[in-house]
């Protein structure tokens, strides 16, 4: 059985002092509700995450309590990938045949400090002040570039460039285009990368309304075909956040397997894709993500991105709606959002960030703790 | 008296005249781990050796950490007298790198590949006043 995604909704992205996270979350519910012209009480199930906004399934006292099964699902920055898997596979099983996916979040300002003990790592880690992810983002692109000659200048290009598209997207937190002189000359953050090339924790919703391809027509004059959802967790050697240490054998990552397991489930290649949402936890991440996710080669970022080509109107473009980067993360809903403007993208709805020339195939990858990649193409 | 206690146990050899980091290798593939763990990662075997790793090694990638992190950071220090500082992966010969902080936070003293060695130093103090001792990764150049 094939699934499409037949409603989608958001709350926009930034802080919303307002409304909690969960009401941003029921927000993001109604829309995608509404956009898909069905009520909560026809929802069969639901799959839904939020790390620091409280239990996803409390979406319930918001929305009606109707005796669905919501099943919760907490994996990282992942989260909104692995409940759009989850909710992927319930259709697709047979077992239902329409059901809603959510996620939201709302997070204190400053980096996110996990519990090195809840990933079973020794407090000793955190205590030293090691239980940092902007700490392996730094690391990692540091190595990265060292051995594939990316410059600190193709750093900022990619952060002006989610800043640019992030201006046209008025769901985005940040909206001020801000040029590279002023990206490269920021405050650094950790080495190599400045304060605004790092994307911040941030607040905001996403809901999709999913149901059986057959019957996507009854709701939907546009629907928008899931051709592809994959998960894959880290295998041993790949380098990876929270690790006190590391193999000297060095395999490829999740985001790797992943890639490659969504391209040969949808029967499509790198060079078919039309636009790409990739994990932008920080500018660093954005340009190591598009050759581990199979669309360049290692190295051949920085003429890529000299050329313009990742920008909106260019061959390939990249976070069209400003990325996290632009947005923030809410670690629920963020893998949702890159879903959500993957839709507008195929149905043409994306006015000012619209990527021109009517895109058939979208592709959408997050990277999430302690080693995790979740992979979806779409089509219409 | 202050004693000095390590920051946790089998992290590394404490006390000793000659403190070396501890690793798990396993039985039947190998492969070392840091710290030392019940099960091998690589191959799921269940057989786990501690050993004593290398000394030395090189500098495979590091940053600067700029900002105080919130807790479990624990080093009492004060957001006014935080200092900046270095974490870093060591490639250490024939083991495994090895996550750690260095002893530098110049990043014009540091680069991929230079030669680095682990040194054992107080990192606080503790309620009882103890001195915390940590394992670092220090310059050779």
């Amino acid at each position: 059985m094939d699934v499409a995604i037949v409603g989608i909704g958001i709350h926009p992205f930034g802080r919303t002092p307002s409304r909690s996270g969960l009401q941003q979350g029921a927000f993001a519910a109604r829309a995608a509700l509404a956009d898909a012209g069905v009520a909560w009480r026809d929802m069969q199930f639901a799959f839904g995450g939020s790390a620091s906004a409280g239990s996803a399934d409390a979406l319930v006292n918001e929305l009606g309590l109707t005796g669905i099964p919501f099943i919760n699902v907490a994996n990282g920055c992942a989260t909104g990938g692995s409940s759009l898997i989850s909710a992927y596979n319930a259709i697709k099983s047979g077992e239902y045949d329409i059901g809603l996916v959510a996620g939201f979040d709302k997070h204190e300002r400053g980096a996110f400090n996990a519990d090195p003990e809840a990933l079973g790592i020794g407090a000793w880690y955190g205590e030293v002040g090691m239980m940092m992810t902007t700490q392996f983002f730094a690391m990692k692109i540091q190595k990265y570039m060292h051995d594939h000659a990316i410059s600190t200048a193709a750093l900022a290009r990619v952060a002006e460039k989610s800043f640019i598209n992030g201006a046209k997207n008025p769901n985005a937190w940040r909206r001020e285009p801000i040029g590279v002189e002023e990206i490269a000359n920021a405050m650094m953050v950790n080495d190599p990368l400045t304060k605004f090339m790092f994307c911040s924790p941030s607040e905001g919703g996403v809901s999709l309304v999913l149901c059986r391809a057959d019957k996507a027509r009854q709701y939907c004059d546009t629907p928008v075909y899931l051709k592809a959802a994959t998960l894959k967790s880290r295998r041993f050697g790949s380098f990876e956040v929270f690790a006190p240490s590391q193999a000297l054998e060095q395999v490829d990552g999740p985001t790797v397997d992943a890639a490659r397991a969504a391209f040969e489930m949808a029967g499509v290649g790198p060079g078919d894709i039309d636009v790409m949402q990739l994990q932008d936890t920080e500018a660093g991440a954005e340009i190591m993500h598009m050759a581990e996710n199979g669309f360049c080669e290692h190295g051949e970022q920085e003429a890529l991105l000299q050329s313009g080509a990742t920008h909106i109107d260019g061959r390939m473009p990249v976070n069209t709606d400003g990325g996290c980067i632009a947005n923030g993360e809410p670690i629920g809903a963020s893998g949702l959002r890159q879903v959500y403007e993957n839709v507008l993208q195929l149905r043409g709805q994306a006015d000012a960030h619209q990527v021109p020339g009517a895109p058939k195939l979208a592709y959408s990858h997050v990277y999430g703790a302690p080693g995790i990649s979740a992979v979806t193409i779409l089509a219409r | 008296m202050a004693q000095q206690v390590a920051i946790a146990e089998g992290l590394f050899t404490w006390p000793a005249e000659r403190p070396a980091l501890l690793g798990g290798r396993c039985d039947d593939c190998g492969v070392v781990s840091f710290p030392a763990a019940d099960a091998c990662m690589a191959c799921c075997g269940r057989s786990v050796s501690i050993v004593e790793l290398p000394r030395q090694g090189t500098l495979w990638t590091w940053t600067i950490q700029r900002f105080m992190p919130k807790s479990p950071y624990n080093s009492g220090e004060t957001p006014e007298s935080f200092q900046p500082y270095g974490v870093g992966y060591v490639e250490l010969p024939g083991g495994v790198r090895v996550e750690g902080r260095l002893t530098e936070n110049d990043p014009s003293k540091l680069r991929i590949g230079m030669p680095m060695e682990v040194v054992f130093s107080p990192y606080r103090t503790d309620d009882a006043g103890n001195d915390v001792v940590s394992f670092f990764f220090r310059p050779l150049d």
